[in-house]
């Protein structure tokens, strides 16, 4: 049964999987510590099966034949709807563990509650995605309370990473139609429901590490509605090249 | 390499532990490699994320590999040698029912 907004929600969800994992998928080969970069790895491989789930369950409910790879491969950068918090540039190691923290802060609060959505297909998937993301952030805290808690220098790289990223933290928790219609039926989280419950887990961690969010920053969005930074475009280009230039290209 | 050395060596990288996997319940822990970490936890992290991708594990120890405690290869002989002999002290006369598993 196609329904136009359950796709347009789950493309949303799919979305910041996918091209939050193709950010941790650069760091392959240049992680800090070979361990790292395997876990890396490892957190990158988690988010794209949950972008594969996602963007074919949002396929199916659309109905026009479009499968996981025509969404992934096929679409430019207005068409996608990620965050903009997940397209931002890796950095240092510092920025992209920040980056994350953030991210899976709200990921692990999301997750558990989607998994009662009415949505069948959307709650196993949710379900699946749980474990994974407390996992995530039970390490990208650690790795955000190290860097703060370390020398200056780890302190000052976590904290510019943190300066850098807080504007595109409220985005996470801004509805507009398409989560206020699907909460109503029991399909969709209501982001604002997330936001208490992402504070208290943040706040503690930087506590811990000895940061401090930046005071007046502003909100930057736009990325659910299709308005990105122009770094999104540059991800595309390398995540998109081999289907653009040898389209239906198989192994 | 000095001691100096070493110590300075050590600041630079983090320190080695050596990772045993049981793979389930019933089994012995195995060693199966080893990795660097700053402390345990996160050699425990590690070890999970290096040596459990394939569903490998069902509990991991780690331990910090200075703490290990080895024999001397220059003992071989004394420590292994007299054992070569006395072949009496294999199972190999007895017949092993065949519903023992993990012998």
């Amino acid at each position: 049964m196609a329904d136009a907004l359950t796709a347009a929600y789950a493309l949303r969800l799919g979305d910041d999987a996918l091209i939050l994992s193709h950010r941790l998928s650069e760091w392959v080969g240049h992680g800090p510590e070979l361990e790292e970069d395997i876990a890396l790895a490892n957190t990158a491989l988690d988010l794209l099966g949950q972008a594969r789930l996602l963007l074919s369950h949002a396929g199916e409910q659309e109905g026009r034949g479009r499968d996981e790879d025509a969404l992934a491969y096929g679409r430019d950068v207005l068409d996608f709807s990620n965050l903009l918090l997940v397209e931002q540039p890796n950095g240092d190691f510092a920025q992209t563990m920040m980056r994350q923290f953030l991210f899976d802060a709200y990921a692990v609060e999301l997750w558990p509650r989607l998994s009662a959505s009415c949505d069948e297909a959307l709650a196993g998937i949710a379900g699946k995605a749980a474990k994974e993301a407390a996992y995530h952030v039970e390490q990208s805290a650690a790795w955000v309370v190290r860097m703060g808690d370390g020398t200056e220098e780890s302190h000052d790289r976590v904290q510019a990473g943190l300066d850098m990223l807080w504007p595109y933290a409220g985005e996470m928790f801004a509805a507009d139609e398409v989560e206020a219609a699907l909460a109503d039926k029991g399909i969709a989280v209501a982001p604002c429901e997330l936001q208490a419950p992402w504070r208290a887990r943040v706040e503690p961690v930087l506590d811990e590490a000895g940061l401090a969010p930046p005071e007046g920053a502003g909100t930057r969005s736009g990325g659910r509605q299709g308005r990105h930074s122009e770094h999104l475009g540059h991800l595309l280009a390398e995540l998109q090249f081999l289907q653009r230039a040898y389209p239906g290209a198989d192994w | 390499m000095s001691d100096s050395e070493r110590s300075a060596g050590s600041e630079r990288d983090w320190p080695l532990f050596e990772v045993f996997i049981r793979a389930r319940t019933g089994l012995h822990h195995r060693h199966c490699g080893s990795l660097h970490a700053a402390d345990p936890e996160m050699a425990l992290a590690r070890a999970r994320d290096v040596y459990t991708r394939r569903g490998e594990g069902a509990s991991i120890w780690v331990v910090a590999s200075e703490r290990i405690f080895a024999s001397d290869p220059a003992d071989r002989d004394m420590l292994f040698e007299p054992a070569m002999s006395k072949i009496y002290r294999h199972p190999s006369f007895y017949d092993l029912p065949d519903d023992i598993e993990n012998m």
